[in-house]
């Protein structure tokens, strides 16, 4: 990258995180920032089609029909629990602990497949009993904002686990920590989707 | 009056047959690419293409490629207005099928706003902007790579279109339920879709990158309000493009969640609520306009100062007056709907805060003129672009103002003056800019000028042509004439008009021409630029000579006021003390990657297998993609630096110490 | 307009205007001196260009500026305010882009004063912030006027007729639900009555637009839309779609005929006793995509305009309903 302002950055400041060390640093931290912005804009108009949509069921299943309050609470809960971890690994990079990093980023990702699991066995389930994405507009809605999510979650699990690899090689070093910072802030941004989600859709559609 | 040979849309064949329009281009498509494969193989230039320009990384050469792909795309876009004009000269033509008007309507359009206004818009952005604000490359330069590659495939699929399946034919807005599979089966409306996801996900990123750019990389002493106004306009639009693209990103993918996998979001059945796609199509579309002209305004803005030797006047109101534009676009778009049945509060918001829009751009205008007010103009071509879009956009904001009425807009919608007003906005906004800043910054890119005498018989063909062309459109529309229509009858008192406005079309392809024969004439008989700084420029791209070295500056300048490159060249003149040079140190840039390419071919073999719902072919380049992504994390080796030797010798090459 | 001279009105109500004129005009100008050769390339353009708009401003095909109807002149009044506001601002532009080029050209001898340094004027912008708020705060305040106006019945005084409009693929049915009876691309209208079109479509979205009466409003499918509009003239209106529908959409017109309240009722009878019914299958037919030339229909069946709208998703809209209920 072209260090402009390279001199500014290259005396070492004890108090500046590893990961905004370097300008490339600084710059992709702040890149991915206005990235975010983007994906909760292209959230929000998935919110705004499933709120226009999800009473229009054409004749089928209904939200009170399908969805399943143990279930959705299940999977609010891990991916809360996983978004916890994965700040204690944020905690621990800056701590400089590489195992401990590790471990939780391990655990953040076995959190992450637990809750791609349940998601999937309640698609699953859904489509057994013949709710399908064709068969009404709020269906298509449904799967398309809660699927979105998930496909980001899948991604996320896919990032953490390159960048375990990645760690386990280089351990901690200004880019992996960069690294590791931007999978966590995606990874946070994703827990906030989720609990729109947990609102909007389960909440709003038991308690009609 | 039945349709002969009506059999609904479906594709008879994978390669479009049955029009000698389309055979022709086929056998023009083979030749031309034998043509380029054989003059690369012949002279040896494969390497040279790959190592220079398919794998760089360098945003001048980026910027390069896009001026490029874009004026292709300007002539695919021209030819098919010419088409269409053609058609509708005469009542009752039978010089094109309405099939084929449509699909040339809807390829017009697309073409026009996605694969050349914007890449007109981020060409310009690239080769000036990192210049501008004394930087040595965007902010992510491969990222940058990537958007150009996936916007260079996504129009190639657009295209492709034509002889392959067959083009869209639903519009360029791409309403539904038109284009759901009962009313438009075919692939037509798949490539629509795809082309501009593709694309689409290239500008989002360039939006990302330009805004961490400017924010992020000024040169020292250059705050925000010393910037140049074109990197404020780009600024602007980078901000636009940010909070716009994901709407358009939803609106196309639900479209195309519908027509692969019918879903129900848009159609008429089932609960569907096409409306929605309306909402979201528009709350990027509105904005979108202000993404492409804004950087003309800074294009303007630039020209203007520097052609008149004069500061540009009323810097801070220039810079709110873009901000307003760039908040109120987005809390105007439903003006592109007032027909459609919301309650008259509703509408009388929206037609109030469209009119708002008039009113920074009646101060930009204002501006303009009193830049040159007192000023000595000199009449060059890019000035002349400039100022031949004084006028033009004053009527065009004018008739966007009585657009904005909602009242009258029940009668305007759909009908020849709605075609006239965006055409004299995007034409006369952008287009005009785009000239501008072509003629401007040809010497900075390519090291020569732009041959003048050409270049005013282009810009007169054009602008003459331009008037001829729409003015009578707005008298259409008050005649009760609609958009989208191939074939009108005769005694409605159209046909003059109609002719007229052919006519203009025609002039306006001969200043395009002309044009093109400049670029060519100029290539070899152009004056050279061998000062760097052939307009006597204000801003910080022409203290390097041109072409710039790779790396821009040897030094990052210090910035001390506005008008940087002015400033210093006025104390050099009054000899006041040249600073003592800081000693060279080696430059940090970044290595080029053809994983960007190979990326943006893979998004395009999967767009493809997705067009023809081809999974065997889709599901695997959506992996490749995924591999590249995960080859571009494990890299780590993405730099090098030049060293001190090499500086020294390319600047002594350049005539600099 | 009423604005343009007589002159102009003459020979220019046909199509094409007439060449000798054209000749004598392009004459007149060439023969003025001309300093240089960019000016005339651009007198010539210009004239080229008024030509066409002179030969038909005056004419009554320009059909949005002779609205026969109260809802047409509201919006033809509103048209000419706004040409009138916004040339407020046009005019000194273009004045002052031609003065400030004129004079400051940068050539040798040129005395106007030079001043780089002249950019920043508070009076000046204040000027050129404060005139376009005021112009755009007049304007605002006649759009909201009328875009009130407009949702209600143009004429209190007598009652209302509802026509129930559906845009089909690719051709027009109007249901008259007072006479029972139906037509395809062509309405009679008694006049000097405000007539309630309630709108839909089923087939891809289109818009209901006869320009001489008023604006338009779309025909969408699954919602009922309402455009109120009257004749004060008979005559026959011209109306055409105005939202692309594919192949068949430049077929898309039909005539309005207005007429007097006598001659629509014997229209409507002698319809009632001559023409065919309209059945489900014939309906279903002519929902099938193509052209067909002008119907009429005795009868037709009497939910069919009510159940598309709830098919399509009308079901889920209250405003649909709340249309429809007002309707009955």
């Amino acid at each position: 990258m072209s260090l402009a302002h390279e001199e500014v950055l290259s005396h070492p400041d004890h108090d500046i995180p590893l990961e905004y060390s370097t300008e490339d640093g600084v710059l992709k931290i702040f890149g991915f920032w206005i990235f975010l912005a983007t994906d909760l804009i292209l959230f929000a108009c998935l919110f705004s089609m499933y709120q226009i949509l999800h009473l229009n069921t054409a004749g089928g299943p209904t939200e009170q029909d399908l969805y399943n309050v143990p279930e959705f609470m299940a999977e609010t809960l891990i991916l809360l629990v996983s978004s916890f971890t994965c700040g204690l690994a944020t905690l621990e990079m800056r701590k400089g602990h590489r195992g401990a990093l590790m471990a939780w980023l391990i655990v953040t990702v076995l959190l992450g497949l637990s809750f791609i699991f349940l998601e999937v066995r309640e698609f699953v389930d859904y489509v057994g009993r013949g709710a399908t994405m064709q068969r009404s507009a709020f269906l298509s809605s449904f799967f398309t904002l809660v699927g979105t999510h998930g496909c980001h979650v899948s991604l996320g699990i896919l990032w953490m686990l390159s960048i375990l690899y990645q760690l386990g090689r280089r351990g901690i070093q200004a880019i992996t920590a960069r690294k590791v910072f931007i999978v966590g802030l995606y990874w946070h941004f994703l827990d906030v989707v989720w609990v729109f989600i947990f609102t909007v859709v389960y909440l709003q559609g038991v308690m009609h | 009056m039945a349709l002969p040979g009506y059999v609904g849309n479906a594709p008879t064949s994978f390669f479009v047959t049955g029009d000698p329009m389309i055979y022709a281009s086929d056998v023009l498509i083979v030749l031309t690419v034998i043509g380029i494969v054989f003059v690369l193989t012949y002279y040896k230039k494969w390497g040279w293409l790959w190592r220079e320009w398919l794998t760089t990384v360098d945003h001048k050469k980026i910027g390069i490629m896009y001026l490029i792909a874009a004026l292709l795309m300007l002539f695919r876009g021209g030819t098919d207005a010419v088409l269409m004009r053609t058609q509708l000269a005469l009542p009752n033509m039978h010089f094109l099928e309405a099939e084929h008007y449509d699909q040339i309507f809807t390829t017009h359009g697309t073409i026009m706003i996605l694969f050349m206004a914007m890449p007109l818009v981020f060409a310009m952005m690239n080769i000036a902007v990192p210049l501008q604000i004394g930087a040595r490359d965007v902010a992510f330069p491969y990222l940058n790579a990537i958007s150009f590659w996936l916007f260079f495939f996504g129009a190639l699929l657009l295209n492709l279109s034509f002889v392959i399946g067959g083009s869209p034919d639903g519009g360029w807005t791409s309403y539904p339920p038109l284009v759901e599979n009962p009313t438009d089966p075919g692939p037509g409306e798949n490539f629509y879709l795809l082309a501009l996801q593709i694309s689409g996900i290239g500008s989002m990123a360039t939006g990302i990158n330009f805004l961490v750019t400017i924010l992020k990389m000024r040169a020292p002493g250059m705050t925000l309000m010393r910037m140049p106004l074109f990197c404020w306009s780009i600024l602007a639009t980078s901000i636009l493009i940010i909070f716009s693209f994901p709407a358009l990103t939803i609106a196309l993918a639900l479209v195309l969640i519908d027509r692969l996998f019918d879903a129900h979001f848009f159609t008429m059945l089932q609960g569907g609520n096409p409306m929605m796609y309306i909402n979201l199509f528009w709350v990027w579309g509105h904005p979108e306009v202000y993404i492409v002209v804004l950087p003309a305004f800074g294009i303007f803005s630039e020209v203007i100062a520097t052609f008149s030797r004069k500061r540009t006047f009323g810097y801070s109101s220039m810079v709110a007056s873009m901000l307003a534009i760039a908040v109120i676009s987005y809390l105007v778009w439903l003006h592109h709907f007032f027909t459609m049945g919301a309650g008259p509060g509703v509408n009388t918001f929206f037609a109030i805060s469209t009119m708002c829009v008039g009113i920074p751009t009646g101060v930009k205008v204002f501006n303009w003129l009193f830049t040159m007010y007192q000023g000595r103009i000199r009449m060059t071509v890019p000035m002349l672009w400039s100022i031949g879009f004084i006028p033009t956009f004053a009527i065009g904001g004018a008739t966007g103002v009585m657009l904005a009425v909602a009242p009258a807009d029940y009668q305007y919608h759909n009908s020849y003056f709605l075609i006239a007003h965006f055409h004299q906005t995007l034409i006369g906004g952008v287009v005009y800019g785009m000239f501008a800043g072509l003629y401007y910054w040809w010497p900075k890119m390519f090291g020569f000028i732009l041959n003048e005498r050409i270049g005013r018989w282009a810009f007169w063909f054009f602008n003459i042509g331009f008037y001829v062309c729409f003015l009578p459109q707005y008298q259409l529309g008050f005649m009760g004439m609609t958009r989208r229509i191939y074939v009108y009858p005769a005694g409605m008192g159209w046909t003059a008009l109609n002719l007229i406005s052919t006519i203009g079309a025609y002039l306006m392809a001969v200043g395009f021409v002309l044009i093109v024969v400049d670029i060519l004439y100029s290539i070899r008989y152009g004056e050279r630029d061998v000062t760097g700084d052939p307009w006597d420029g204000r801003t910080l791209e022409w203290s390097l000579p041109s072409p710039a070295p790779h790396y821009n500056f040897a030094r990052i300048p210090t910035v001390t006021a506005r008008d940087a490159w002015w400033v210093m060249k006025g104390e050099r003149k009054r000899g006041e003390v040249k600073r003592e040079l800081e000693p060279l140190e080696p430059i940090h840039m970044p290595n080029n990657s053809g994983r960007p390419f190979i990326l943006s071919v893979l998004f395009f073999l999967g767009g493809f297998g997705l067009v023809f719902e081809w999974y065997w072919l889709a599901i695997p380049s959506g992996i490749g993609v995924m591999v590249c992504l995960l080859l571009r994390s494990l890299e780590y080796n993405m730099d090098h630096y030049i060293p001190v030797s090499e500086i020294k010798r390319t600047e002594a090459a350049l005539g600099r110490s | 307009m009423q604005l343009c001279s007589s002159v102009f009105t003459l020979g220019f109500l046909k199509d094409t205007p007439d060449p000798s004129e054209v000749d004598v005009m392009n004459k007149q100008v060439l023969r003025r001196p001309t300093t240089n050769r960019s000016r005339a390339v651009w007198r010539c353009g210009t004239l080229l260009m008024l030509i066409p708009l002179l030969a038909t401003g005056c004419s009554p095909q320009v059909v949005m500026l002779h609205p026969v109807g109260p809802v047409g002149r509201i919006e033809e009044r509103l048209i000419i305010l706004s040409i009138v506001l916004v040339t407020i601002v046009i005019v000194p532009v273009f004045v002052l882009l031609w003065y400030i080029v004129r004079r400051y050209r940068d050539v040798p001898g040129n005395d106007a004063p030079y001043r780089p340094e002249f950019s920043e004027s508070r009076t000046l912008e204040i000027v050129w912030w404060g005139v376009p708020i005021l112009i755009i705060g007049i304007l605002a305040v006649f759009t909201a006027r009328d875009t009130f106006a407009l949702t209600k019945p143009p004429e209190r005084s007598a009652p209302p007729l509802t026509v129930q409009v559906t845009s089909l693929d690719w051709k027009w049915l109007f249901q008259y639900p007072g006479q029972k009876i139906a037509t395809v691309n062509y309405c009679y209208i008694p006049t000097n009555r405000p007539i309630q079109f309630i709108l839909t479509a089923n087939a891809p979205m289109n818009s209901f637009w006869v320009p001489q009466l008023g604006g338009q409003e779309y025909t969408m499918p699954g919602m009922a839309m309402q455009l109120w509009l009257q004749a004060d003239k008979p005559g026959v209106y011209h109306g055409r779609g105005a939202q692309f529908t594919g192949k068949g959409f430049a077929h898309m017109t039909f005539d309005v005929t207005a007429t007097s309240q006598a001659q629509f009722d014997a229209w409507a009878k002698q319809i009632q006793k001559t023409a065919p019914a309209l059945t489900e299958a014939g309906y279903t037919n002519l929902a099938h995509p193509g052209l067909v030339g002008k119907m009429s229909f005795s009868s037709y069946p009497p939910n069919i305009f009510h159940d598309v709208i709830m098919k399509e998703g009308g079901m889920y809209m209250k405003h649909d309903k709340a249309v429809l209920e007002g309707e009955k």
